[in-house]
């Protein structure tokens, strides 16, 4: 085995370095036998919930984007009661839906070499040898049939002229396995998970309730038994019971305020979940997309994303004089007129094997390093280019309409620029969390009954998720995985009647939760709940995002925790809570927001290694690689929450590779 | 190239779907002309909460123009003065130093409103309930590419499946008519081999619950489609309508 569990040794170290409490009690469930039969093994001995009982149980779903929506479709097809809840007016709306460049399977149609075993590789590389190997093989095997059963739903994926499914390549991958639907293809999946959720809605299977958000979770005797939820519209607190409880809420980029996630997506749910006593893994694994349209002013709300899959056709470069850059950046030059000999495309030159197709977490460090070292463009100066020119000249400008036109046509209405004639600008913003709930193989959280799909779990990502692989996560969880274990837990609770809500834990949590946004309205301070937000960001981006670094990340702990305190003493919410209240809303979720934004700097700080996406300055190769120390922190980093005036406490799950074989990263 | 302007905005408020509205007249400065449309009214509520007032509140998530959760009748266009686009990619350069912007919700009998500009789009989900899915359960499907579909179908499908679900094409017909929508996603299934197997029963469904949550009748104005910031064409009203006979044949 090449990954040495040694974890006495080193609790010592920790203990006295960042005065961390450590303690092991991890337990994954990870089925026994070969690595390519875990799977089928356990589907073939799990317990199942027979028609008649099924009828008798009920499950909670909170989210709607892929991962919610297909498996509160799929569980009430197999027969269950299902609750889902959205915080948006309609299903279609979640987050999913702006996923833009495609999902991954394992089909090998384009007959270049691909498998299961090979898109396994590639994600566990991809992920920088930090995710779980039975959990990224199982994704890699059931995704296959997602694409089938999109296909059977009718959602129009791209063809080639023969009929057959067209495919693209994505970043760290040498096949084409990424199929796609124009430029649209979270929209398009999400719809086919979300009709396949209304026709269960029509059928009576499902409930659906809308504009209503998740604000606490209900524990009795240790186990999930339902939620307390929030009628957005009435400001109605309602209580919920279900037989067992599944998040898919997504991920907490919005810690750092701008993002390319969409203005509601929180970890609430995931944070309620921490607080309630599940574990929070790896919380400092979030990525940073490289293409996103640069920042440009104070007042932006938000970050948009350009698709990876520009970077097929678009070449990534900036000026290789530093005098060229300064001349764009004050505007007496364009990029137009840099011969091609001054154009230093700075992925091709780093990474010949992979080019402008490296992983995102490369990517964008390639392209902090370049704007760092002064050859940054746009009127900031934190911009490359990405440039279709040669594209253009290579396969004419209708075909490249054809493939991008409509991230082209967003690009231009935002940037007031026609990317056919001058090259786009671009720079890396957080994307995506591969940190989250921890669940155990069956998806399950440290709560019994308490499961977590999608995004908002840590599973299968590793320290860097790859191009086109969230999808296949989501809709993987939701259709193909958590409506098969989710019953092997339900199968215990063929018994257990119906709470009718009026029990003491419901009530005790319904208080408390009203106690919580009493608090917040007395506070009755001078400031909006988005100014202290945008302050959380800029302590976030620039001390625990792309680069990070020991002292930084002390400083960082320090100003959060004077943010807490300015948020609890100064906010301000307008109104009061009869009835809809956007501020409080946003109040609600900022306070949780803080404490992840203190618990990923205080991750990023154990984690004295730089791995995927996370990246420390003082461990890093000659030539500015990341440098992972499998030897101490080959695992994941688990925290367990010990009151609000406590230090969390650490437990490490040990990570065993048997199948792959670990090594260096290398895209050169 | 950026610059600041002053603006005066008419946005229409409203406490609740029971209360009456009425317009509230406000004042903007130095707004950046690379803001987009919603950055302004974020700075706009910003002023407001300062000032010890209610923040407007009107619906927005992605910010990007794909998720249909952005509205808003913009002097008078639904999603404002430019073509192709939702309101949150509409940009502050399509104004101009001293205007005067009329801000309103939909306005359409099956859209209420909940709270100022946000209004309630629920019939859209209550219509796809009705039908518009293919009826197929998960798993035991075969292979993605057991069954052959022409590239243009597929590209034609992909065009009519590109609805966002905003509502503006029912904001903007004076009949308040769901048709555009409707026929979007009857035409997004009837095109491909998958759903053609229920195309029928599929249309009879999704235009009775249209006609039975107060959408109004199409009579081919056609400001639907120059309205739609997805630019889905009429001529899915048409396919919808040739779906919708051939269902009343069968009867």
């Amino acid at each position: 085995m090449w990954v040495k569990s040694s974890c006495t040794t080193k609790i010592n170290y920790h203990e006295t370095l960042n005065n961390i409490k450590i303690m092991t009690k991890i337990e994954a469930k990870i089925p026994q036998g070969p690595l390519a039969q875990k799977w089928q093994t356990y589907k073939a001995n799990q317990k199942l919930v027979n028609p008649a009982n099924k009828r008798r149980i009920d499950v909670i779903v909170v989210g709607t984007g892929l991962a919610g929506a297909s498996a509160a479709a799929s569980l009430g097809e197999m027969g269950f009661n299902v609750k889902i809840f959205t915080i948006s007016d309609s299903p279609r709306r979640a987050h999913s839906i702006a996923a833009q460049g495609g999902i991954n399977a394992a089909k090998n149609y384009p007959n270049d070499g691909d498998s299961v075993n090979r898109l396994f590789i590639d994600t566990i590389k991809g992920g920088d040898y930090r995710a779980r190997e039975a959990n990224v093989y199982r994704l890699a095997e059931v995704s296959n049939s997602i694409i089938d059963q999109c296909v059977a739903q009718g959602v129009p994926f791209a063809r080639e002229y023969g009929g057959l499914l067209d495919n693209r390549s994505f970043g760290g991958a040498q096949v084409s396995r990424t199929f796609y639907a124009k430029g649209q293809t979270g929209q398009q999946l999400l719809l086919g998970a979300y009709q396949a959720l209304m026709r269960q809605v029509h059928l009576g299977s499902v409930k659906l309730y809308t504009r209503n958000e998740m604000v606490d979770i209900v524990t009795v005797d240790g186990k999930a038994r339902g939620i307390i939820s929030r009628d957005l519209v009435t400001g109605e607190m309602q209580r919920h019971f279900g037989h067992a409880v599944v998040l898919a809420t997504g991920g907490y980029g919005n810690t750092f305020f701008l993002s390319t996630n969409a203005m509601a997506c929180n970890g609430s749910a995931a944070w309620k979940a921490y607080k309630k006593g599940a574990l929070f893994a790896n919380p400092c694994f979030a990525q940073i997309h490289p293409t996103c349209i640069p920042v440009h002013g104070e007042f932006q709300s938000k970050l948009t994303l350009m698709s990876e899959s520009l970077r097929n056709d678009g070449r990534i470069w900036v000026p290789v004089k530093k005098e060229d850059a300064e001349a764009i950046r004050k505007g007496t030059l364009k990029p137009t007129q840099i011969a091609e000999e001054n154009r230093d495309y700075f992925l091709e030159r780093r990474y010949p094997a992979f080019g402008n197709l490296v992983p995102r977490d490369v990517a964008s460090r390639a392209a902090k390093e370049r704007c760092d070292a002064g050859f940054g463009v746009g009127t900031t100066g934190l911009a490359v280019y990405l440039d279709f020119k040669s594209a253009i000249e290579r396969l004419g400008e209708n075909v490249v309409k054809a493939r991008y036109g409509n991230l082209f046509q967003m690009y231009e209405k935002i940037v007031d620029d026609n990317p056919y004639k001058t090259p786009m600008m671009i720079y890396p913003a957080i994307h995506y969390t591969m940190g989250g709930v921890w669940v155990d193989y069956e998806l399950q959280t440290s709560i019994q009954g308490l499961f977590c799909a999608g995004e908002a779990n840590f599973s299968d990502h590793g320290a860097n998720r790859l191009g086109a692989s969230a999808l296949m996560q989501g809709l993987a969880d939701g259709y193909f995985v958590l409506p098969y274990t989710i019953q092997n837990y339900l199968s215990n609770d063929i018994r257990t009647p119906r709470m009718t809500g009026n029990e003491k834990e419901f009530a005790d949590a319904e208080n408390a939760v009203k106690a919580r946004m009493q608090k917040l309205f007395d506070i009755r301070g001078k400031r909006s709940v988005d100014s202290i937000h945008k302050e959380l960001g800029i302590v976030m981006w620039d001390l625990v995002g792309m680069a990070r670094n020991e002292k930084g990340l002390k400083e960082a702990a320090e100003k959060i925790r004077a943010i807490k305190k300015e948020f609890w003493t100064n906010v301000r919410i307008p109104g009061d809570n009869n009835g809809m209240n956007v501020e409080l809303e946003k109040a609600n979720r900022l306070a949780d927001f803080i404490e992840i934004g203190e618990l990923m700097a205080k991750d990023a700080l154990q984690r004295q290694e730089s791995c995927g996406g996370h990246f420390r300055e003082e461990y890093q190769t000659e030539d500015g690689e990341a440098l992972r120390h499998d030897d101490r922190f080959a695992y994941v980093a688990c925290w367990e929450y010990q009151g609000d005036d406590k230090e969390p406490v650490m437990h490490k799950e040990e990570l065993k590779y048997e199948e792959v074989k670990v090594s260096q990263r290398n895209y050169k | 190239m950026e610059k600041n302007i002053n603006l005066t905005l008419k946005v229409w408020r409203q406490k609740s779907p029971r209360e009456k509205g009425s317009f509230e007249t406000h004042q903007v400065k130095n707004i950046s002309t690379e803001s987009s449309f919603l950055e302004m009214l974020d700075i706009l509520n910003e002023q407001l909460i300062n000032e010890g007032k209610e923040p407007v509140a009107f619906d927005h998530d992605c910010r990007e123009g794909i998720c249909g959760m952005c509205s808003l009748y913009i002097n008078g266009r639904p999603h404002g003065p430019d073509d192709d686009i939702t309101t949150c990619q509409l940009h502050m350069r399509k104004f101009k130093n001293g205007e005067t912007i009329t801000i309103e919700p939909w306005r359409s009998a099956a859209f209420p409103v909940i709270k100022d500009l946000m209004v309630n789009r629920n019939a859209f989900d209550q219509i796809i309930a009705a039908g518009g899915y293919v009826s197929v359960n998960t798993g035991g499907i075969p292979d993605g590419n057991a069954i052959p579909v022409s590239k243009d179908k597929a590209d034609e499908a992909m065009d009519s499946a590109s609805c966002i679900g905003c509502g503006a094409c029912v904001a903007a017909c004076k009949n308040g008519s769901a048709m555009l929508f409707v026929s979007a996603k009857i035409s997004h299934l009837a095109l491909l081999p998958q759903g053609k197997v229920e195309a029928a029963r599929r249309a009879r469904n999704m235009v009775a619950k249209m006609d039975e949550l107060g959408f109004g009748n199409c009579t081919n104005t056609g400001a639907c489609e120059a309205e739609c910031p997805k630019g889905v064409s009429i001529s899915n009203i048409a396919r919808l309508n040739r779906e919708f006979l051939a269902a009343k044949f069968q009867e």
